[in-house]
């Protein structure tokens, strides 16, 4: 018994210092707003969307959002279900999800990561395609170091892959990786440590590692160096846009929503996430 | 003649040189295990300790965990360990108190109950998560919440807490009963009077080693309690408990990595706080040779 | 003696309740993995070219291969180092620096997975990556999955070799037997049962671990050719892709729940029928 009353009382105690320390929301005039939001998808865009909601729930002490992640697939099977009011997808709407409508809130590349000791300059399409179908084994047929490709590869389901195997045009099934990793980190982290490696991840993410010192280089595509920068003036090839999606007609408070993560108000946050914010109009209307 | 003692002298070498030897490996098995634990230690606490300070257990998730605190996320875990509790402890005292029932042979009743709770035990923790987001999050519409994943743990630790329970009331002398039954106390009077009582120490020791399982958990909560990593305002939010923190930090936060390691710190140690109390409750129940037991269920 | 009739009632419930458990994980599983049973039949989860949900091939026996390799593996380590730690705290290690062994074994059983994985990405690969490859392979997460273990046989083993009779080895000493024989002939035949039950007891942990074996496998599903050769256990291709599954995906990815279950039912209840035995014995 005393041990339940010591548990209590702790949770408490910790109840109340967390109730401390969250600062009191900022009040503005549109707090007529209230509800709550579900957003679920892409594990790339749920930290942008978390971080955009903690900023609107203090503009509207009376919304609450809930972000959940589990990749864009599932975002949209969400929103089609009814489950979530918005899903979260960092690729464009495939042919057969006419039936949603995508709201553009930023865009993010898709790079090829190498060890930062790796020589290696540039990679060409078919190389590219060759070391991904196993065609290629060693990087000095591609005019590296005598040293064994390790191919880290996504999991299926994640849109990071999708995006990468449609722009080279390659089928799941005859890509052989020999990792596969599900998240991007798990991607950067084998890269680094490993000297023969090769994959694919968010350009934003890799810069931010590199930033802080993490042993890994972005490699150029089509002559287009990999950055933000490139990726902003839609120069680099294989970008893809993070889509927020909802049903043809959200509710009132979806849209309120949508329309702040487009605005001006959340490119601060857009851009400390790494990603590239929107900003021509027409790109808002992607 | 000369040969006896000459072989027997080459026996006794042998004999010199195999106790070495063993000796020598068994002193080899033992210090490389402690060898690689200090290792696993040591690099969490030289990543991640600088980082750990009051503020970092109190302060909310910011920038997806990259600057701030766990405070939402040791509330979590609290509140996902409170429901795994609320529901798990009766449920398996009474298992308990049913299985121990009859002292002198298992009945059916028991053999079988004894024999689910075995297959119970040794089920994967990630099939208790395709059950939970299943059974709790989608048939009984709970939703990714702390509700869903502390009922999913609950499950999950019920055949240790089952079993430390059966332990500390077996562990209680027959004669206790005996003498009660004697004056005439009923079974019930004597159950809540006599027998509780005197396993109490041994029956919190075994809550205390759920706890510890159900902390190290990350497989089965990441489909049922969920991740969202802010102040839960009731059981139905979803809440992301330290182990998933720490896995989403390493894996999917670039730049979360320092963060993840004083997470980890923050968890070991609270395992640690963990292990001493449930050697100190063993201790004042007497059992001190059966922790070894305990530890490992 | 209403009060006593009404505690059995209520316990046995409860106990009722308890043991269902099982039996609902089980209904759930068949439930969620109906539609993938009846579209595609058992067959195909054997006999597909390979692994690609999304491609319509379902193979899962390299899965099967992988998870059964990294487990017994992970035994073929656990046992001799967990055995060896026993023998130490009980024979050879002076009696202050075998209760802090046994405490820090204690200790390395509480390590949540997580920190096991994320230590074996960051520290151990790249050292196993020196031959060859990302260090991302079977053997790397057999090496963790080892040492999670490990303390399950380690503290079992103690427990069965504490609770011999003390006659037995001074017996033994009396004969003149050296410390390692007496080891040899005496304590490991005698806590043969405690050693094995900690041994099976770890298996089922080791065919139940996730986390870490998804940071480490390297999760390509393939027949594994060597222990050097990346692979995908069930547990990992369930938490790999459930989170981004679909309908479809996802009822097959129970079927993967269903068979990892079915192989640990298996040895779960082999190991208790034996012990069953041998209590009624």
């Amino acid at each position: 018994m005393k041990s339940i009353i010591a548990t209590s009382s702790l949770f408490l105690l910790c109840l109340t210092l967390v109730g401390c320390t969250s600062s009191p929301s900022t009040q503005s005039g549109s707090s007529e707003l209230s509800g709550q939001l579900t957003l679920t998808g892409s594990s790339t865009v749920a930290p942008l969307a978390t971080e955009i909601a903690k900023r609107f729930e203090q503009q509207h002490p009376k919304v609450r959002i809930d972000v959940q992640t589990g990749g864009s697939g599932k975002g949209i099977a969400d929103v089609r279900l009814g489950v979530a009011d918005i899903g979260m997808a960092s690729r464009p709407l495939a042919a057969d999800e006419a039936d949603l409508t995508a709201h553009r809130i930023a865009a993010d590349g898709v790079g090829l990561i190498v060890h930062d000791s790796n020589p290696i300059k540039e990679l060409s399409q078919e190389q590219i395609i060759a070391i991904y179908t196993d065609k290629i084994n060693n990087w000095k047929e591609v005019g590296g170091e005598d040293k064994e490709i390790t191919v880290v590869h996504k999991a299926e389901g994640r849109a990071t892959l999708e995006v990468f195997l449609k722009h080279f045009g390659i089928e799941n099934p005859s890509v052989k990786g020999d990792v596969i990793v599900g998240e991007n980190e798990h991607a950067v982290k084998t890269v680094a440590g490993t000297e023969g490696a090769i994959g694919y991840v968010s350009i934003g993410t890799a810069e931010a590692d590199i930033e802080s010192g993490v042993r890994i280089r972005l490699l150029p595509l089509d002559a287009v160096k990999a950055n933000t920068e490139n990726v902003a003036s839609g120069a680099f090839p294989m970008s893809r846009p993070l889509n927020l999606v909802t049903a043809n007609s959200p509710s009132p408070l979806a849209s309120t929503f949508i329309q702040f993560c487009q605005s001006a108000d959340v490119h601060d946050l857009v851009k400390s996430q790494y990603f590239v914010p929107i900003t021509s109009e027409s790109a808002v209307a992607k | 003649m000369d040969s006896g003692p000459a072989t027997s002298r080459a026996i006794e070498v042998r004999h010199h040189w195999r106790e070495f030897c063993v000796a020598v490996a068994v002193w080899v098995a033992a210090t490389s295990v402690i060898c690689v634990l200090i290792w696993i230690l040591a690099d969490i606490a030289i990543r991640g300790l600088a980082e750990v300070n009051f503020g970092f257990l109190i302060e909310d998730v910011q920038d997806a965990g990259r600057v701030g605190g766990i405070g939402p996320i040791i509330l979590s875990t609290g509140l996902i360990l409170l429901v795994c509790l609320v529901v798990a402890v009766p449920l398996s005292f009474g298992t308990a108190i049913a299985l121990t029932e009859r002292l002198d042979k298992e009945s059916w009743f028991a053999r079988n109950v004894r024999r689910s709770l075995d297959v119970l035990a040794g089920v994967p923790s990630i099939v208790f998560g395709l059950f939970g987001n299943a059974f709790f999050a989608i048939a009984l519409g709970l939703g990714y919440s702390i509700l869903s994943g502390g009922l999913t743990l609950a499950c999950m630790v019920l055949p240790i807490l089952i079993r430390t329970s059966e332990q500390a009331i077996r562990a209680v002398p027959a004669e206790y009963r005996y003498a009660a039954a004697a004056l005439g106390m009923k079974r019930t009077t004597i159950l809540f009077r006599v027998v509780l009582p005197v396993a109490m120490p041994a029956l919190a020791a075994g809550v205390v080693l759920s706890i510890g399982r159900a902390l190290a958990e990350t497989a089965a909560l990441i489909f049922t309690s969920g991740y969202v990593a802010r102040t839960p305002e009731s059981l139905l939010d979803s809440g992301r408990s330290l182990s998933v923190h720490i896995y989403d930090l390493a894996m999917n936060v670039p730049g979360g990595g320092s963060k993840a390691y004083a997470t980890a710190c923050v968890l070991v140690v609270l395992l640690l706080a963990i292990n001493a109390a449930t050697a100190l409750l063993l201790r004042l129940a007497g059992l001190h040779n059966r922790s070894t037991t305990g530890g490992s269920l | 003696m209403r009060s006593d009739q009404s505690l059995t009632i209520i316990t046995r419930a409860l106990a009722v309740i308890s043991a269902a458990i099982v039996l609902l994980i089980v209904l759930f599983l068949l439930r969620e993995s109906t539609p993938a049973l009846r579209q595609l039949g058992w067959s195909r989860f054997f006999t597909d070219a390979s692994w690609h949900p999304l491609s319509g091939q379902f193979n899962l026996t390299p899965m099967i291969v992988a998870t059964l390799v990294t487990s017994s593996g992970a035994i073929v380590i656990a046992a001799p180092l967990g055995i060896g730690s026993a023998v130490f705290v009980n024979f050879y290690a002076p009696r202050r620096l075998a209760a802090w062994h046994r405490r820090l074994i204690e200790l390395l059983a509480g390590i949540p997975s997580v920190v096991f994985g994320l230590w074996g990405l960051v520290v151990l690969a790249p050292i196993i990556a020196t031959f060859g490859g990302s260090g991302q392979n079977l053997l790397t997460a057999t090496i963790v999955l080892g040492l999670m273990v490990l303390p399950t046989v380690a503290l079992l083993s103690d427990t069965a070799i504490a609770a011999l009779p003390r006659e037995w080895i001074q017996g033994a000493a009396a004969l003149g037997m050296g410390r390692s024989a007496i080891v040899g002939w005496i304590v490991l035949p005698g806590a043969r049962r405690g050693i094995g039950g900690g041994i099976i007891l770890a298996l089922t942990r080791a065919l139940g671990e996730t986390m870490a074996v998804l940071m480490l496998a390297g999760n390509i599903v393939e027949m594994p050719s060597s222990l050097l050769s990346p692979g995908r256990t069930l547990n990992a291709n369930i938490a790999l892709e459930l989170g981004y599954a679909s309908a479809g995906h996802r009822s097959v990815l129970f079927v993967s729940g269903l068979m990892l279950m079915l192989v640990v039912s298996v040895i779960v209840l082999f190991v208790s029928r034996r012990e069953g035995t041998r209590r009624d014995g």
